[in-house]
């Protein structure tokens, strides 16, 4: 079909998009991975100069450096375990008939919609604040000790939070993708007697493959980042408690201006990012193209 | 589906639906409540009813001059999305209609640019805004908003055009269509809903952009996204003001939200899901 004129057309057509997002990917990561090999304080230029390797080591060395990555992974693995699982089920029951589907709906889709800092801040103010939250009056109610949830256990209630905000999207994604299943073909299933278990077994799960990996996907993005969620609640802490990889890099870059430090972290998460991207973007590959 | 349905598996189906539905929704319906509330309602315990009063809303405006980032959202979120349709609407077609060996490379390699973590490149970034002067303005925000949604765009393009058929156009070709009018009469009126849907979709996904927004903004092109999270140190009685500030923040996206939730699944999937 592709002509040598409409080839030439074409690339050009294509040229804007892919410079763009060239330049954008390429020039601020070479500046980061030239500042990671730089001691460079704005504040205090003094001592500025190159100094190879010392950054990744300091970095390495920082007692905080293990925690933001554990917490990373885990926030990434935690929420992409509830949402999957709660998606399913959350999918399973939308998908029965029922009065009122598509209100029901428009309910459960709802956090997704809601921006990262007021989910966060809801959260935090409206429900579990240890004075004026509804799960503080619920405890009262029941003669129960409120908990102070961001004290005591900070990143459970980032990554509670966080499945807030994703359980709608792999819900949503999940009941397209269940309503696409071959309806005789369960019934035939039924028919010969296989159980709701093993028919959700062996032909609901398998037809679900496919959406789930899109979900992995995008989320895993996302997740990867989770940033805003942290700075409005606990803002990493205490200690850090809560503080994952992006935000340690914020906090090195903005609040104690170690740019070369900042930056190696930055390069540490790029690395981390592609790592993941890796097994991911595989595995989509793989289903997508069946 | 000829399976019966009975009334009974019905109720409860519905009932179950509805209690999880409301439970997932409650933090959204409580915020509501509660911005309806006063100062010293809001903190009197739970109650599903309040009084009504619009005092808090009025105090967002008058105390924090609510006007100016919400106007910053609208402009930022719809200023990046019709910025990034006019880049990316030529290299979509492309892609659809004279696809090539390395198309889908191109398409995987986008995609990849947003496993970036933003904040590797926080700093450099941080440092030619400051340099070229764009820090805290909308032209900055706009730009950054755009090339943060750019690969998202073609790709939700790419996956609408694809399913322009191909033999359409020629058959318009044989009956002596011109270029342009094969432009206006055939293809634009088919391209126009998946246009359409990626717009609304990307309107969403800028509004609710919250790293670099919050980062590189602090008043001038602060959009709500910055501005609820000055809410974050709190000074006083606040929980009936977050609330007004933030049911303002969220109700506009949320309606749009939930004319788009057909478009959302096969847009944020890329077609894989539809």
């Amino acid at each position: 079909m592709a002509t040598k004129q409409t080839g030439t057309l074409a690339r050009f057509m294509m040229a804007p998009s892919v410079i763009l997002l060239f330049v954008w990917m390429i020039v601020p990561l070479a500046f980061t991975l030239w500042f990671s090999f730089l001691q460079y304080n704005p504040l205090n230029p003094v001592r500025d100069g190159f100094v190879g390797f010392s950054n990744y080591a300091l970095f390495f060395k920082n007692p905080a450096f293990l925690a933001a990555i554990l917490h990373t992974l885990v926030i990434v693995l935690a929420v992409l375990a509830i949402t999957i699982v709660g998606g399913i089920l959350l999918a399973l029951l939308l998908d029965q008939p029922m009065w009122g589907q598509g209100f029901v709906r428009i309910l459960v889709i709802s956090p997704f919609f809601v921006m990262p800092p007021v989910a966060a801040l809801v959260w935090k103010n409206m429900l579990m604040h240890p004075g004026y939250g509804v799960f503080a009056d619920i405890a009262r109610f029941f003669g129960l000790q409120p908990i102070d949830w961001f004290a005591q256990y900070p990143l459970f209630s980032v990554i509670l939070i966080v499945a807030w905000q994703w359980l709608p999207f792999a819900t949503l994604i999940l009941l397209t993708s269940l309503q696409s299943l071959d309806g005789e073909q369960m019934e035939a299933a039924e028919m010969d007697g296989a159980g709701f278990l093993s028919r959700f077994w062996y032909l609901t799960l398998p037809h679900l493959s496919r959406a789930m990996t899109v979900v992995v996907l995008i989320q895993t993005i996302f997740l990867l980042s989770v940033y805003a969620e942290i700075l409005v609640t606990t803002n990493g802490g205490p200690g850090y408690a809560s503080t994952n990889l992006p935000f340690l890099v914020y906090q090195k870059a903005l609040l104690e201006y170690k740019i070369g430090q900042a930056s190696a972290g930055g390069i540490i998460a790029v690395i981390l990012a592609n790592i993941v991207a890796f097994f991911v973007m595989r595995a989509v590959g793989k289903n997508l193209d069946k | 589906m000829a399976r019966a349905v009975t009334t009974r598996h019905k109720t409860i189906a519905t009932a179950a639906a509805w209690i999880v539905a409301l439970l997932i929704f409650f933090p959204i319906l409580y915020t509501i409540i509660t911005s309806f509330k006063s100062e010293q309602e809001a903190i009197q315990g739970f109650s599903l009813f309040p009084s009504g009063t619009l005092e808090s809303y009025a105090e967002v405006q008058s105390q924090y001059n609510y006007f100016r980032p919400f106007l910053n959202s609208v402009i930022l979120s719809v200023g990046s999305t019709v910025l990034a349709l006019v880049v990316a609407i030529p290299a979509a077609w492309a892609m659809a209609f004279s696809p090539t060996r390395r198309t889908k490379d191109i398409l995987m390699w986008m995609l990849s640019t947003k496993m970036m973590p933003a904040v590797a490149v926080l700093f450099p970034i941080y440092l030619i805004f400051r340099d070229f002067g764009l820090l805290d303005s909308r032209i900055g925000m706009t730009i950054m908003l755009m090339l943060i949604n750019l690969p998202i765009v073609v790709w939700m393009l790419y996956t609408y055009f694809r399913e322009i058929p191909g033999e359409i156009l020629e058959a318009a070709r044989m009956d002596g269509a011109s270029l342009w009018n094969e432009i206006v009469y055939v293809l634009t009126p088919m391209a126009i809903p998946g246009i359409a849907s990626t717009l609304l979709l990307n309107i969403i996904l800028a509004w609710n952009e919250a790293f670099w927004t919050i980062r590189l903004t602090t008043t001038n092109a602060a959009p709500l996204t910055a501005f609820i999270s000055s809410f974050s140190s709190p000074q006083g009685l606040f929980w009936a003001k977050l609330s007004a500030a933030s049911t303002l923040a969220i109700a506009p996206i949320l309606i749009m939200g939930w004319f788009s939730q057909k478009q959302l699944v096969r847009g944020l999937t890329f077609g894989a899901v539809k």
